[in-house]
């Protein structure tokens, strides 16, 4: 995109470097000329504000390893010595327990967001699977880093998601020992995962990198879903879209410092402030909010399907649940990629809306009774939006008309 | 111009939101839940809510007396009395108090030596397997933050709120239930096992743990000038309660503070920070 580049070296030590690294050059293509659509809503903060997250979430993690201890009978203690005794540690702890929690509901409104606005379609499927990749890894992460406190979820929620992939046929156990570091929960698995909690972020900081190359090639979708047309449809990044996203980050910033200041035990379990006891076992074995809905699906298939065991089945529709994310650019074919022009799409993609939080509601109950049920059916549509609703949708709906441009939308609308 | 549009989606988002996590609160209380518990009104609730200063030294009294017989608090230092926003003993009373107590030193002549303010309060068995030989099988759990170990459940809706008021008392609410719900017989047709006692609170009611309260149990010093604090069991449980909370949150006061300093600027910043995106994008139609 340099030709959007207006940069000239001001000077012989900028020339001197643009000349050998041209890093400066580069900060003003993508950082501050970037043509960027002008009609963007704030759904499309919740990018700069997930960057914020991750930054937010290794300072201070970071700054907690330098004080926990990754042994099975001291890593509960020097938590709490975090919180009791270390300078500032009460914040710093607070701040990186609700951020995950602040992270994924950022990242569940940016996901949510990208299905309405059709952000996964054709030329921004790269993008797309980049981050569903990015959403994995940080399931992966947050859980690992939910062990690291030693609580009694922490040692049950470990045992029973690693346990997941003993389902697998015949390499599940050794994956499963590998994971765990011997035959249970203990000492090796506190320590592979705190390993692991370290490198992940890091990892995923290099899929965002990777994640904004892939969205700088085409440029930003936007509520209307037309392309860019002339640069009258555009603003430079900055300071535009800069300084929106730092006002969407300053508001983001209230609810997160209400949870730390004034509730910061509230998004957890209060078992987790009992020591892990592998001897104890908790009544429920509750994952954290943001993994629910896929805890759900896990546990929904309940059933045998000819030579799949009801355990491997669940194992194979919570996997499945994210991966068919991976294909969905392919699954819907439908040349509109906004909502606002798809009005049969609203309705299925609501419900869809709707069903996602059932399920998120549906993990936290136990697995009975009617609740079994309504699980099924609310699996049932996850899978069906995606395989059957989506690829009919694209064939039999008749979008509305869009506007010409970027530029006329909005015109229209101020006139309107 | 933000759009009505907008701001609704703004709400039901906020509500998803806060609704999201809540899910996972409602079955939360660990099988405590099956009971309701009668929340309790406590100075330390809601965001304005701080300790009170005299419960807190009359249930660090209870604890002393009562509880520390049994119960450890390994994660509490005798320093902490001293600390602002708790129970407000001065530096020398503190000093004094760690004074009486023998503390386990492998590094001094007889393995023992009297407390210092930076010691951690002592247990009371040498280990799990004394504490359990010494009490039935069952090891009394430590109180450092069992506070916030143990939690109650609301009803659908109601647990939604919470959010919005930042209950956080539901562990205390049990305390107190638990310590005020014994009762001599067990209810017709309910076979208590041998050793145990019956409880309303406690989940499958046999609880190990005989009464430890009853009235007159422990002497309240009357404060000059003051109405004399009733010596009962519900008296009693409330003031330890408030103290375990204390010893699970010791630093519950600074942090709310901070939290009005910190919410005070994000909303004044979110405000300016509104005014300029408001006048760069002027005369942009977007």
């Amino acid at each position: 995109m340099s030709e959007h580049s207006t940069y000239k070296p001001a000077n012989g030590v900028e020339k001197w470097i643009d000349d050998r690294l041209p890093i400066i050059r580069f900060s003003k293509e993508h950082l501050m000329d970037f043509p960027t659509p002008k009609n963007l809503n704030y759904w499309w903060t919740f990018g700069a504000i997930l960057a914020m997250c991750l930054g937010i979430q290794i300072v201070t993690g970071i700054i907690l390893a330098m004080h926990y201890t990754p042994n099975v009978a001291m890593a509960f203690d020097s938590v709490e010595h975090i919180r009791r005794n270390v300078n500032g540690g009460r914040v710093i702890q607070a701040v990186h327990a609700v951020g995950a929690s602040m992270f994924f509901a950022a990242v569940y409104i940016h996901i949510f967001r990208g299905l309405y606005f059709g952000s996964y379609k054709a030329p921004r499927e790269i993008l797309w699977i980049i981050g569903v990749f990015i959403f994995i890894l940080m399931m992966a992460t947050a859980f690992m880093g939910y062990v690291l406190p030693w609580g009694q979820m922490s040692f049950w929620g470990a045992t029973v998601i690693t346990n997941i992939f003993s389902a697998i046929p015949i390499v599940g156990d050794p994956i499963l020992q590998l994971l765990r570091g011997g035959f249970a929960v203990d000492n090796p698995t506190l320590n592979r995962f705190f390993s692991l909690h370290y490198l992940l972020p890091f990892v995923i900081a290099a899929l965002v990198v990777l994640h904004i190359w892939a969205l700088h090639v085409p440029g930003n979708n936007n509520p209307i879903g037309v392309e860019v047309k002339s640069s009258r449809d555009t603003v430079p990044f900055h300071p535009y879209y800069t300084m929106k996203d730092a006002f969407a980050m300053v508001v983001f910033l209230i609810p997160f410092a209400w949870f730390v200041f004034f509730a910061p035990d509230i998004l957890g379990h209060p078992d987790n402030y009992i020591q892990a006891n592998s001897q104890v076992t908790p009544t429920h074995i509750v994952p954290e909010w943001y993994l629910l809905p896929f805890y759900t699906i896990l546990r929904a298939i309940d059933f045998n399907v000819l030579f799949i065991d009801s355990k491997l089945g669940g194992v194979i529709a919570m996997g499945g649940a994210l991966l068919i994310l991976l294909v969905l650019p392919w699954l819907d074919r439908s040349p509109v990629r906004s909502g606002n022009f798809r009005p049969m799409f609203r309705w299925f993609y609501w419900l869809f809306v709707l069903n996602f939080i059932v399920l998120t509601y549906l993990g936290a109950q136990p697995a009975e009774g009617i609740y079994v049920l309504v699980a099924k059916f609310c699996v049932a549509y996850y899978f069906l939006y995606f395989i059957v609703i989506l690829p009919v949708l694209s064939r039999i709906e008749v979008p509305k008309p869009l506007p010409a441009s970027i530029s006329e939308s909005v015109l229209g609308k101020a006139h309107a | 111009m933000i759009k009505k549009k907008t701001i609704i989606a703004v709400l039901a988002l906020a509500g998803a939101l806060f609704a999201g996590p809540a899910f996972a609160q409602e079955e939360e209380a660990g099988g405590h839940g099956a009971v309701h518990i009668d929340k309790q009104s406590w100075t330390f609730a809601g965001i304005f809510g701080t300790y009170d200063e005299h419960q807190l030294q009359r249930g660090f009294q209870v604890f002393r007396e009562v509880c520390a017989n049994c119960h450890g608090a390994r994660l509490m230092a005798f320093r902490n009395l001293s600390e602002p926003g708790g129970p407000g003993f001065s530096e020398e009373q503190v000093k004094a108090l760690a004074a009486e107590y023998q503390i386990a030193d492998d590094t001094v002549d007889g393995g023992m030596r009297p407390g210092i303010p930076a010691d951690r309060w002592p247990s009371p068995f040498a280990s799990d397997q004394e504490a359990r030989d010494a009490n039935g099988g069952a090891i009394p759990p430590d109180f450092s933050v069992l506070a916030k170990a143990r939690g109650v459940t609301d009803a659908f809706p109601f647990w939604a709120f919470n959010y919005f008021t930042g209950y956080q008392e539901g562990g205390v609410d049990y305390i107190r239930a638990l310590l005020v719900g014994y009762h001599d017989e067990p209810p017709e047709g309910f076979e208590l096992p041998a050793g145990r006692f019956y409880n309303d609170y406690f989940p499958g009611h046999a609880i190990s743990m005989a009464p430890p309260l009853f009235d007159g149990a422990v002497d309240y010093v009357e404060a000059e000038g003051e109405a004399a604090v009733p010596e009962t069991v519900d008296q009693y449980a409330r003031d330890v309660s408030a103290f375990m909370m204390w010893m699970a949150e010791p630093h519950l006061v600074s942090r709310k503070e901070t939290g009005f300093r910190v919410l005070l600027f994000l909303v004044v910043f979110a405000g300016l920070m509104w005014a300029t995106k408001t006048r760069i994008w002027k005369g942009i139609e977007h």
